[in-house]
């Protein structure tokens, strides 16, 4: 499948998961979606749009608010050969669910000697700003990237969304699939199509000589507008989207440091024990020297989320501080630095989410 | 009337008249958008926070959701605290931290609140295990909707309370819906009251919106509590006026209609209350309208000294992850 083709039609991360969505369920009979918000008036942000009026009420449906229970009952439907979505308006919530997730859904497949395969998505948001404080706004991607047996996604683009739900939903394994609520206004040209993208696949989002950044779900985009701002400063940096970050794509990951000699990780998540260290041990383990400068990770503060808008400021990483990072690795130690002065995205967020 | 003082009256009617005021002026400002924090308002529950609350000392504890103002000013957490939170500042009762999810009042035992549906219930159940250990005679009270009936650890904490005789109460605030859904399109059968009965736990439906009933059965509930008899759980039967969360009216959505919500708003549980107190002399016009005006006042002095206070500082952002020696 082609991608950029300027005549194709523009469509919102929200309506591309909901494309997705749509065409899973119509090729598919055993395929259901089920999760609070599925089938109420808010539709999951509107991403779940049209699903029960379409498919039914069988196929598309609430849930008690039961997390931890219904997404046992989605591993037990997935044994007899059903493919259940489970969705959460927020990952947080989630978190009651980690014992079928961790020791049920990820280990039902080896610890019997590879019989039952475990083929349930669970798709899942995370956000940033507006207050959303300590239990609302948490990635813990890495967390589940860290257990074998699961597949772990975070799509950046419209395109992506769409192509690699319908591959998370067909791949015989438990996938965490993770949206981006600040992604969902985004737009881009997606095919009408049924296409998937291969899960462990990265994607180089524009190429450059001089530094590497791998970036994923939202920090794609300031990673994007970082690259832009260097240009002026002439670096070229080349921007990864890691797509998927179990498994990891390591080869082209490795490839670009190879020819640029720097790197940076830009998570959405914290530093402790994540993606970004991940990526950088690797990084280090496998093509070390090729390495002109360290290795540098941008990601959360080391603390839980504050909710004052004054706090966020400091609390989210975003370009300024790719930018910062990047021109002290190549540029030398001293660059001065301006005081962030807005709040997180203030410009055209109205919450509350 | 009955055998409840005027004093009580004053106090039950004032807590909920508060409460309300404070909501309203909330509705006022949020559209400001300088309240960045998702927001829950409780406006049309009042009795239940109110009329729980007037049973407790200070010494008890006291736990509730993401909607909390109510059980947080019935409990006596201070206002000028809660709108300072509100708008994220250092003065705030979570110097903020925390937003209008997670207000807290330690001074007065209210002990902080969860954005996670059914979150607080066994943590409840430890301040009251806590209590039983240290021989004090203290009450452990939680607030929670009928959703979080639907979360496991429900169950489990009923059994264990159970088992353990502590002294909490569980209040279920059931106002139908959680978000956008009615209970019985999550619920099998409508019958939350009944449901700690299997592990003998006596439990109890009341209207919730009749502030009287809800004082006197948690009277009971509270006073077992405290005497070594066990834990208790009401469903307290209710409504919320506005949307999940947020300061607009929903029924637009289409989840609930406006005929029901006109239902609930003539039964308005404050504008009864008002009434009855006022019918039976309990107290007089004049004196409503000045407790009224003193309460304006004192919002209005909250609310100022929120938005005069200072933001925290960067510094506060890696301030308090850890618990330091002292
Ligand atoms: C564990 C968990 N699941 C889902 C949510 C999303 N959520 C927030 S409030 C809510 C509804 C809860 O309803 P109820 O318990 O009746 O309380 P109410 O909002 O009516 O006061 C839901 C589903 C959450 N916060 N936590
Ligand atoms: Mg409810």
């Amino acid at each position: 499948m082609k991608r950029k083709d300027s005549s194709i039609r523009q469509l919102t991360y929200c309506q591309a998961i909901n494309e997705a969505l749509v065409q899973l369920l119509e090729r598919h009979r055993n395929i259901f979606i089920m999760g609070l918000g599925v089938d109420d008036c808010g539709r999951i942000f509107g991403s779940t749009r049209g699903l029960s009026e379409r498919f039914g009420k069988k196929r598309a449906f609430e849930i008690p608010i039961s997390e931890n229970a219904v997404t046992g009952v989605a591993i037990g439907a997935s044994l007899c050969g059903m493919r259940p979505i489970m969705t959460h308006q927020r990952m947080d919530f989630m978190f009651y669910a980690f014992d079928q997730i961790i020791n049920h859904a990820a280990k039902w497949h080896y610890m019997f000697g590879g019989q039952f395969p475990v083929p349930i998505t669970i798709r899942t948001i995370i956000g940033r700003g507006w207050g959303q404080g300590a239990q609302h706004s948490q990635s813990l991607h890495s967390l589940f990237a860290h257990i074998p047996g699961l597949k772990v996604v975070m799509p950046s683009t419209p395109y992506d969304v769409k192509g690699l739900l319908i591959s998370s939903v067909l791949d015989d394994n438990p996938v965490i699939f993770i949206e981006h609520r600040r992604l969902y206004d985004e737009k881009g040209a997606v095919p009408e199509e049924f296409y998937s993208i291969p899960l462990g696949k990265a994607r180089i989002v524009k190429k450059g000589r001089d530094i590497t950044i791998v970036a994923n779900s939202q920090m794609v985009r300031e990673a994007e507008k970082g690259a832009k701002e260097l240009l002026k400063s002439g670096i070229d940096a080349e921007v990864i989207d890691l797509r998927t970050i179990r498994p990891l794509d390591e080869d082209l990951i490795f490839n670009s440091v190879k020819k640029t000699g720097r790197l940076i990780v830009a998570d959405t998540g914290w530093r402790n024990c994540g993606i970004a260290s991940e990526v950088s041990s690797s990084v280090a383990e496998s093509v070390f020297e090729y390495l002109k400068a360290p290795i540098l990770r941008i990601t959360f503060a080391d603390t839980p989320t504050p909710t004052s808008a004054a706090l966020e400021k400091t609390f989210y990483p975003d370009s300024e501080d790719i930018v910062y990072v990047a021109k002290r690795l190549i540029l030398g130690k001293k660059i001065k630095r301006k005081k962030k002065e807005r709040a997180i995205l203030d410009e055209q967020f109205k919450g509350p989410f | 009337m009955d055998k409840i003082i005027s004093k009580t009256h004053i106090s039950l009617l004032l807590s909920m008249l508060k409460t309300r005021m404070v909501e309203e002026k909330i509705v006022e400002l949020y559209p400001e958008q300088e309240m960045r924090c998702p927001t829950h308002l409780y406006i049309g529950q009042e009795a239940v926070s109110a009329g729980v609350c007037q049973n407790l000392k200070k010494r008890d504890y006291v736990f509730s959701s993401y909607r909390s103002h109510g059980a947080y000013i019935a409990k006596g957490g201070s206002i000028k605290g809660l709108f300072a939170e509100l708008y994220g500042k250092k003065t705030g009762c979570s110097k903020g931290k925390g937003g209008s999810m997670h207000i807290i009042s330690k001074e007065v035992n209210f002990m902080g609140t969860s954005a996670l549906v059914g979150g607080v219930i066994p943590i409840a159940a430890g301040t009251a295990l806590a209590s039983s250990m240290k021989r004090e005679k203290r009450v452990s009270v939680v607030f929670f909707g009928d959703g979080a009936c639907e979360e496991g650890v429900f169950q489990e904490t009923l059994n264990f309370a159970a088992l353990k005789k502590l002294p909490v109460v569980f209040i279920c605030e059931n106002n139908f819906y959680a978000t956008n859904s009615h209970q019985l399109t999550r619920q099998a059968v409508d019958n939350i009251y009944k449901r700690s009965e299997i592990y003998n736990i006596p439990g109890f439906k009341v209207d919730g919106n009749n502030v009287l009933d809800v004082f006197k059965l948690s009277k009971r509930a509270v006073e077992n509590a405290r005497n070594g008899k066990g834990p208790s759980l009401i469903e307290c039967r209710t409504y919320r006026w506005l949307e999940h969360v947020g300061p607009y009216f929903d029924y637009d959505l289409g989840y609930r209609s406006k005929a029901e919500l006109d239902k609930w708003i003539k039964r308005c549980p404050l504008t009864t209350y008002e009434g009855v107190l006022l019918e039976k002399g309990v107290i007089r016009r004049s004196a409503l309208d000045k407790m009224k005006e003193k309460l304006r006042r004192e919002i209005e002095d909250a609310v100022s000294f929120a938005k005069k206070s200072p933001f925290p500082s960067v510094k506060d952002t890696h301030k308090d992850v850890y618990e330091k020696k002292r």
